[in-house]
């Protein structure tokens, strides 16, 4: 089990002829992920490198590969459009990898997005979702890993699978950021606690599913024993979170935020992380992530511990 | 991105919002001759304003309200080619080459009204409060209930009777109403034809009723823009109107090498990839007792290039006496930029401690790189985690 996505999904690739999607559609394929098509108006008809199909419109990939997730790498200016012909053709999981988004344009689409109920988006400006797999054989890079799904950018052998875990013990991740979502993952593989599910929920300031969605999600997943929030400065959604854990979660939560140490007023890379009010400071957050009893790991070096600790599992490093 | 107040202006008044009639002037002539036509239109007090994008202007000095053409000429005189220093510029202040010369205004009454994103809800809001020319975070905490946020629909906008309805609870009156209702849609419509990030009028003020305008008229005397970089590309008229001169040089050079760079006030520089561990990074090097010098993210596709010009820019601050180096190679490849750190230290010289901190994609052939490098870049070491990094490029410059 997993939220979102697992060994069954059928993934479908937007922008799958330019440089960065085919990349990453060659990543995700080594991973094991079940990539079925791709869509590049003008070129359908056509294969890529890897042989998939290749599709003018979302809606002819859906009906010819019976695709239910799709990534998204298509260029910010044509993004937003990419999204909604996503969604109007039934995907469930849309993962919009695409950093730069005009925010004007994400505000229609969140308005527009209401009217598919179905469709989950991820993003954009993030690392995408992944559900590990099983390692079969190899290490490291070369790992050979079977039934898990990969759907964006990160790498995919610093994950573990539950069944791979030598505590039995495994967590969800709900990230702003990418590289620190590694950073956890990385941590957490390193002491033997293997991840359920990681999402990258992106560093924009309006996007789609957000934390509440998530961490509800995982509650309700029987596999996942624990919960890694890592948030940033910018926005409150990091506070309501903490409150809807106080009332609703019953697992174990562990948290991050990044840019305790951030000048106000400043974008600090991802758009979204600028400081506005006292309500979105990293140590307002971070306050209120203690008031609900929420355990906070004061250095990104602690995240593994922190979750290990909350997990009730003894630590050794 | 950010523009003038001048700049500003004209849009406001392209938009159909009224402004009082004002100049862009460089040089004390043409402030002069600015001047003398305000005074000449009938009008009794002209308002000369340095055009900086840092605020603090008043307390400054570089405000200045005047009744004659010799004080004018004394403002200009005194404001262009002088370095403006406020509490936003720094010790080093920022240089006024512009001045704005406008027509004073008799203010019978301020108000305030802005539109920006409410992140919470992913909707555009108008943000509006009857207590004008104070500034809106100083409202917000001392009378919160004197701000009235009205949600802006994204995909039909702010209708008529929203607007007047909004006008009314703000206490406008008579003809003020739909005075002010047309202020507030041409302004809602204004903010996303050009994807701004915020837009806000302060104060938007009525003066005081004459025989014309026996309800007074509704004016907007200053503005401020800010605009979503991510969508210039759309707004060639925008991208006009970007000011170089009022960035940090630093900063500007990054972004030509992909790198995003914010200068901050330590001696710890950090290079990282990633937006989220790059702010991390520095808060951890804070944690152990530094001070960051800046936020650095190389973007995920680093070059022996871009590392080369992020380590200039970082060595170029003179208050840097350590560089922390602190990678996650997730499609990057470690030993690619193991290699484009050994190159780049190498070009540039490391006289300062240099701590690096490598981990995923190829990190075993990454720190062979490193190790072989040592030599040749003696104040290199490396560390094995984030934590040992922190503590080791702290302990380096204590």
């Amino acid at each position: 089990m997993a939220i979102l996505v697992d060994g069954n999904t059928k993934v479908l690739c937007q922008g799958i002829t330019g440089s960065t999607g085919a990349f990453h559609t060659k990543g995700c394929l080594a991973y094991g992920t079940q990539m079925v098509g791709g869509v590049t108006p003008g070129k359908g008809g056509t294969h890529d490198a890897n042989g998939l199909p290749i599709f003018d419109t979302v809606r002819e990939a859906v009906d010819g590969t019976g695709a239910d997730a799709t990534m998204i790498f298509v260029p910010p200016p044509f993004a937003a459009d990419a999204i909604l012909e996503a969604a109007e053709a039934g995907l469930h999981v849309i993962c919009a990898i695409t950093e730069g988004i005009p925010v004007q344009d994400m505000v229609r689409v969140r308005a527009i997005l209401r009217e598919y109920p179905r469709s989950v988006l991820i993003g954009p400006n993030c690392p995408g979702v992944i559900t590990p797999g099983r390692r079969v054989s190899g290490e490291g890079p070369d790992s050979v890993i079977e039934g898990g799904c990969k759907i964006g950018i990160m790498p995919g052998y610093i994950h573990t699978a539950k069944a791979d875990a030598s505590t039995g013990k495994a967590v969800g991740v709900i990230s702003r950021s990418g590289t620190l979502t590694y950073e956890a993952v990385w941590q957490t593989s390193v002491l033997g606690i293997g991840q359920t599910t990681c999402v990258g929920i992106g560093g924009d300031p309006v996007r789609g599913t957000g934390f509440i969605d998530l961490i509800e999600r995982f509650e309700g997943d029987p596999e996942t024993d624990g919960i890694i929030v890592i948030g940033e400065i910018g926005g409150t959604d990091e506070i309501e979170a903490a409150y809807w854990i106080k009332e609703h979660a019953k697992k174990p939560v562990a948290a991050f935020i990044a840019g305790r140490t951030a000048p106000p007023g400043k974008r600090m890379g991802h758009a979204g992380a600028i400081i506005g009010g006292t309500e979105d400071t990293a140590d307002a957050k971070i306050a209120a992530f203690k008031a609900c009893g929420v355990d906070v790991a004061e250095s990104p070096a602690d995240l593994g511990t922190t979750m290990a600790k909350a997990l009730g599992l003894e630590v050794t490093i | 991105m950010k523009i003038h107040e001048y700049q500003a202006r004209q849009l406001l008044s392209d938009a159909g919002i009224p402004v009082p009639p004002g100049q862009m002037v460089e040089t004390v002539e043409d402030a002069v001759a600015e001047t003398k036509k305000i005074f000449a239109s009938g009008e009794s007090l002209v308002v000369i304003k340095a055009q900086v994008h840092a605020g603090g202007r008043g307390k400054a000095g570089f405000v200045k309200l005047v009744r004659s053409v010799e004080e004018a000429r004394e403002a200009a005189d005194f404001m262009l080619g002088n370095r403006m220093v406020s509490v936003q510029t720094g010790a080093e202040g920022i240089e006024v080459k512009r001045l704005l010369i406008a027509a004073g205004v008799d203010i019978e009454k301020e108000y305030y009204l802005a539109v920006t994103l409410d992140r919470n809800n992913g909707v555009n809001t108008l943000i509006a409060s009857a207590e004008g020319g104070v500034e809106i975070e100083t409202v917000a905490h001392d009378n919160p209930d004197a701000i009235h946020k009205v949600p802006i629909h994204p995909l039909s906008g702010l209708e008529a009777f929203e607007a007047r309805a909004l006008a009314k609870r703000l206490g406008f009156h008579g003809r003020q109403i739909q005075q002010a209702a047309t202020i507030m849609q041409r302004l809602a419509s204004l903010y996303s034809s050009l994807d701004a990030s915020i837009v806000e009028i302060n104060p938007l003020i009525v003066t005081p009723p004459t025989d014309a305008a026996p309800d007074g008229r509704v004016i907007a005397i200053d503005a401020k823009f800010g605009f979503d970089d991510n969508a210039l590309y759309r707004h060639p008229e925008l991208k006009a109107m970007h000011d170089p001169a009022e960035e940090n040089p630093a900063e500007i050079r990054a972004e030509e090498f992909g790198l995003s760079y914010v200068a901050l006030d330590g001696t710890i520089g950090c290079l990282v990839n990633g937006a989220g561990l790059a702010m991390s990074t520095m808060d951890i090097v804070k944690l152990h007792g530094g001070e960051p010098a800046n936020f650095l993210d190389v973007g995920g596709s680093a070059t022996k290039e871009s590392v080369t010009e992020a380590f200039r820019i970082i060595l170029g601050d003179g208050r840097v006496n350590g560089v922390l180096v602190n990678i996650f190679g997730g499609i990057m490849r470690c030993d690619t930029i193991a290699s484009a750190i050994v190159a780049a230290a190498k070009e540039v010289g490391f006289d300062v401690p240099l701590v690096v901190r490598l981990e995923g994609t190829e990190v075993d052939a990454a720190r062979q790189i490193l190790e072989d490098a040592k030599a040749d870049i003696p104040s290199m070491q490396t560390a094995r985690n984030l934590a040992e990094a922190a503590a080791a490029v702290c302990d380096a410059v204590a």
